[in-house]
């Protein structure tokens, strides 16, 4: 204690060398552009033709080099270490590659038939191999549809998730809604419309509508929103309900007040992506309002269009003109929600926990 | 609710709400926080406290002065906590957590079946080991948030900025952020925070503190700044603080109770308490002694 002596290490140190052979910081490169021109010439010495395969060769070509490179100089952990890193990469690289693809030929192929009289009109009276119609009368089909499937499932799916964090910990009741949500979770969406249709439609004999729609897609929402939100409010450090309540703070207002506004950025992104999967739902909507021309702004009566099934409705017809609409409709389906998305992140960052 | 047994705790609630009709009378009193009556006696008699089947803490028998600072020490998992979480009802928040005994807040036990726990909590504040401003909320949001948020409490602007002043004030913050009250809680520093959190804790206007370790997370100036706090708090209010550093017991605690458990397993137990200046120089107990000369075990 009294005097620090440092350890005077004996005299054979069976120590780890702390220094080692090490490739080039632009190993990576090198490798890249190696593996990149063998690829081109096997490209064209031998049968590898096109783009795609001269790619995948090339991308197998430069794991090869580098790994191997790598093992010869600085040993296998390193070797694994690259190799992995690379895997990592290669799979972001295709999973963004699949979402670029979508958006650039959604946009390629959409902007066709898009001007502003394609959201002013709707398809009332105009024949698929006819130019012209509009999706006034989907856009407003969907945005009714979603937004009633929202008011239901969101008040539903959030104090569902109360219930199991706050209330329902260890309880068998708060344990088997669990596991029915994870049930829900799992429902193909056609069951969802099969369901609401013969349960609204054909037992109690509602007539199909926007709202029986609404109601097949808040099957598919609740189990999302109930997800979403419980996993943010298990998030919500334990120090705050407690300061709250020692506060003399009831609970149920430190659930409201306090709890909830901190995991509300979480809630409101677990929302979205709720409304954005159920925004592109088809096979429900088909089941439960069908398909229209016309406009109908009331979602409690009649059939009501919307932007899937109208898209899978000018995909079937299949003329020029109605393809041309299909992506367009395609495409403002892509926006809607994310404008949407962007909107609720902009309500979230509002409303975040901040720091200076 | 409204039984007579319960009247005490309620007349400090509502000496806190301000009804419209009483508007200048309120802002009297929010002025004279400190009426030296305020502060209140607590006794604990026979008390178990238990985590499910787990009896964790047995038989205590503590008397807590008014107006004193009363400090729980021992080693770790001996139970000083989860006594100071008994005092305003705060143990019971874990499932499955009880406590057997008598809890007397003047005179009134507090786990008396028609005693409303958050009543109780109201009337005694806590602070915590680790700072947690609510981080939702900007500072003065913080400090206001036990009056705003309390059963039905509709509270005037002009009420507010007195209190968070006032609060700051007690808490010896004011200084640092009275320009930047809109900014985030969350944003101060460590000590900064606690301070936020003590005068969160005095805005609710409780008749004792409790204070569990609340220096433990801050560095040493930081920890200079609570304890001379606690100097100046103790005139006001009933102060318990439960602290691991002996050094900071001896320094701001006016009685010590020492807390021990025979082994793993095993519930702690009240060893002994006394005036802080008898238990540092002549314990009664050889634990205690053992404990306090670092010769443990």
């Amino acid at each position: 204690m009294s005097v620090t002596t440092r350890p005077t290490p004996p005299a054979e140190v069976r120590g780890v060398e702390l220094t080692g052979k090490t490739l080039p910081r632009l190993a990576p490169l090198y490798s890249g552009l190696i593996a990149v021109a063998a690829a081109l010439l096997l490209n064209v010495l031998t049968s590898v033709q096109g783009v795609a395969g001269t790619a995948v060769v090339a991308a197998l070509l430069f794991v090869a080099i580098q790994s191997g490179w790598s093992f010869a100089v600085e040993g296998k952990r390193h070797a694994v270490d690259r190799l992995a890193t690379t895997l990592i990469y290669a799979t972001f690289v295709a999973a963004f590659a699949a979402l670029v693809a979508i958006l650039t030929v959604t946009v390629a192929k959409g902007v066709a038939a898009l001007s502003p009289d394609f959201f002013t009109e709707t398809m009332r009276n105009v024949s698929p191999r006819r130019e012209g119609g509009g999706i006034a009368h989907a856009l407003v089909g969907t945005l009714e549809q979603v937004l009633i499937a929202a008011a239901i499932s969101v008040p539903v799916g959030i104090m569902t998730a109360v219930y199991l964090v706050e209330y329902g910990a260890g309880k068998r009741l708060s344990k088997s809604i669990s596991f029915f949500v994870d049930v829900m979770t799992g429902i193909p969406s056609i069951i969802a419309g099969l369901f609401i249709y013969t349960f609204w439609v054909l037992t109690l004999g509602f007539e199909r509508s926007g709202f029986a729609a609404s109601l097949a897609l808040t099957i598919l929402m609740i189990p999302t929103v109930v997800r979403a939100t419980e996993e943010m409010l298990r998030i919500v450090p334990n120090d705050l309900r407690e300061a709250s309540l020692a506060l003399g703070i009831p609970k149920w207002k430190t659930i409201l007040k306090i709890v909830i506004p901190t995991a509300l950025g979480g809630i409101i992104t677990g929302v979205m992506l709720a409304v954005a999967r159920v925004a592109g739902e088809t096979a429900p909507l088909l089941l439960t309002t069908f398909l229209s021309q016309n406009m109908n702004w009331n979602p409690f009566a009649g059939p009501q269009a919307s932007l899937p099934t109208f898209v899978w409705d000018q995909i079937a017809s299949g003329t020029n003109a109605s393809l041309d609409r299909a992506w367009a409709g395609a495409l403002v389906l892509i926006l809607l929600v994310m404008i949407l998305y962007l909107g609720a992140r902009i309500v979230a960052r509002f409303f975040a926990p901040k720091t200076s | 609710m409204g039984s007579e047994g319960q009247a005490p705790v309620k007349l400090s609630v509502q000496s806190a709400v301000g009804a419209a009709a009483e508007g200048k009378v309120e802002a009297q009193r929010v002025h004279e926080v400190s009426a030296p009556s305020r502060a209140k006696r607590m006794d604990l008699n026979g008390v178990n406290i238990y985590y499910g089947k787990f009896l964790a803490v047995e038989g205590v028998n503590l008397p807590i002065e008014p107006r004193a600072v009363t400090a729980f020490i021992g080693p770790s998992g001996c139970g000083k906590s989860t006594v100071l979480r008994t005092l305003n009802r705060m143990h019971e928040v874990i499932p499955g957590a009880y406590v057997t005994g008598e809890v007397l807040l003047d005179g009134q036990d507090i786990y008396a079946s028609n005693v409303d726990p958050v009543n109780v909590r109201r009337t005694v504040g806590m602070v915590f080991q680790r700072p947690n401003p609510f981080p939702t909320m900007s500072i003065y949001d913080n400090v206001i948030a036990g009056l705003k948020l309390e059963k039905g409490r509709r509270i005037r602007k002009s009420e507010t900025d007195v209190v968070v002043e006032r609060s700051l004030r007690g808490a010896n913050l004011w200084n640092e952020v009275k320009d930047r009250l809109k900014a985030p809680g969350a944003g101060l520093s460590g000590g900064q925070q606690q301070r936020l959190c003590i005068a969160r804790a005095i805005a609710v206007e409780p008749e004792v503190l409790l204070m569990d370790e609340p220096a433990s997370a801050l560095d040493p100036i930081s920890t200079l700044a609570i304890e001379d706090l606690v100097h100046e708090l103790k005139t006001e209010f009933t102060i318990v603080i439960v602290t691991h550093n002996m050094q900071q017991a001896a320094r701001v605690s006016d009685t010590t109770a020492f807390y021990n458990l025979a082994g793993i397993g095993q519930p702690g137990k009240l060893i002994e308490y006394g005036p802080t200046q008898e238990i540092f120089s002549s314990p009664r107990e050889k634990q205690t002694e053992d404990y306090i000369s670092g010769r443990f075990g």
